[in-house]
């Protein structure tokens, strides 16, 4: 299902802030990740965070439709961040780019790791930073080795 | 010469075909992926066939985009943008002309080959649809019935391959051994393609 977690509130100064988009095979997982990430993302000025996972149908998979709604309902104009799990999902919002009227102007795929891409780009994307920011701070999540 | 009328004949018997052989497609989908490709090209063919009929698009391009659009709105697997890509891309590049002639057809759907191949990041060998359809664009400037068995063919040869992308590509050495189900639905598109064109 397509869910607008958070809806985002009005930075300190009115600043825009950039949407995240978060787009699983599950519908649960895509929730659950938004769920973590405005969560960690703390208590005060939040981004709009929407999740995008499942067929739409109840199953697994990915719907075009949900990731386009999604992506819709966090843009506030300063620019969309869209993060996916894999296969399908990836290749479904590469191709909705590619359409060119699908999404909003400045959605970007982030190439992050799905859950830690998404706290980093949620909590920058709360502070204030712009989508090339964001972008940043999520990719970098990749360079975060556990052990 | 290829007109609209041509290009939805070709969709409506890819969706036919698709239709026959879904449980094959799901069948060769179980052992090496999540056994839903048949299935899911089922939605997206039956929903192309639904549309063409209803909006009626008037140029072979128009047809293409509008069949691969909705291939990517309804499949909800990577069949779906992949194929998607495909047609649109393909539809894209043939522009709005009434008519195309099949040299002209045989470029524009190299184009949209190169497409996949670009979104999908997959190359020959790869045991992917790519298998089937690359050699079926190149067999295509000799006649239709030519880029059939080329797709067959192509098809057919990815069994001893070891998959390379996709979800099929996590089962290593596994992989090898079972014919690719992508590959094959290519080669029932393009069967399909051949059929129309009365080869």
């Amino acid at each position: 299902m397509s869910d607008l977690v958070n809806a985002g509130t009005a930075g300190g100064d009115g600043g825009k802030l950039v949407g995240v988009v978060l787009v699983s095979h599950s519908a649960a997982v895509a929730a659950s990740v938004a769920e973590l990430a405005t969560g960690l993302a703390g208590g005060g000025t939040l981004a709009p965070v929407a999740a995008a996972g499942g067929d739409g149908d109840g199953g697994l998979g990915t719907s075009s439709e949900l990731i386009s709604a999604a992506a819709a309902a966090v843009d506030r104009g300063a620019g969309v961040a869209v993060l996916t799990d894999l296969g399908s999902a990836v290749l479904t919002v590469k191709a909705l780019l590619a359409e060119g009227d699908e999404l909003p102007p400045d959605t970007r795929l982030v190439d992050a790791p799905f859950v830690e891409g998404a706290v980093a780009a949620v909590v920058t994307a709360s502070a204030g930073a712009d989508l090339a920011a964001v972008e940043a701070a999520a990719a970098e999540a990749y360079t975060y080795r556990k052990v | 010469m290829l007109d609209a009328d041509f290009f939805r004949r070709w969709m409506t018997a890819t969706a036919v075909s698709v239709e026959h052989e879904a449980e094959r497609l799901t069948a060769l989908d179980s052992p090496i992926g999540d056994a839903d490709h048949g299935s899911n090209l089922q939605r997206g063919f039956r929903a192309v066939a639904t549309v063409l009929e209803k909006d009626e698009p008037g140029t072979p391009g128009a047809v293409l985009t509008l069949a691969g659009r909705q291939l990517i709105s309804t499949v909800g697997g990577a069949s779906g943008p992949l194929y998607g890509t495909l047609l649109r891309r393909t539809g894209k590049a043939l522009g709005d002309a009434a008519e195309v002639d099949e040299q002209e057809f045989a470029q524009a759907l190299r184009t949209g080959v190169d497409a996949v191949m670009q979104l999908g990041g997959a190359a020959p060998g790869d045991k992917t649809m790519i298998d089937a359809l690359l050699p079926a664009v190149d067999a295509l400037g000799q006649s239709f019935a030519a880029a059939r068995s080329a797709a067959e063919e192509g098809a057919q040869a990815t069994t001893p391959l070891q998959a390379r992308k996709g979800r099929a590509s996590y089962l290593g050495e596994r992989s090898i051994g079972h014919q690719d189900p992508g590959a094959t639905s290519s080669a029932l598109l393009i069967a399909a393609l051949a059929e129309t064109a009365g080869e």
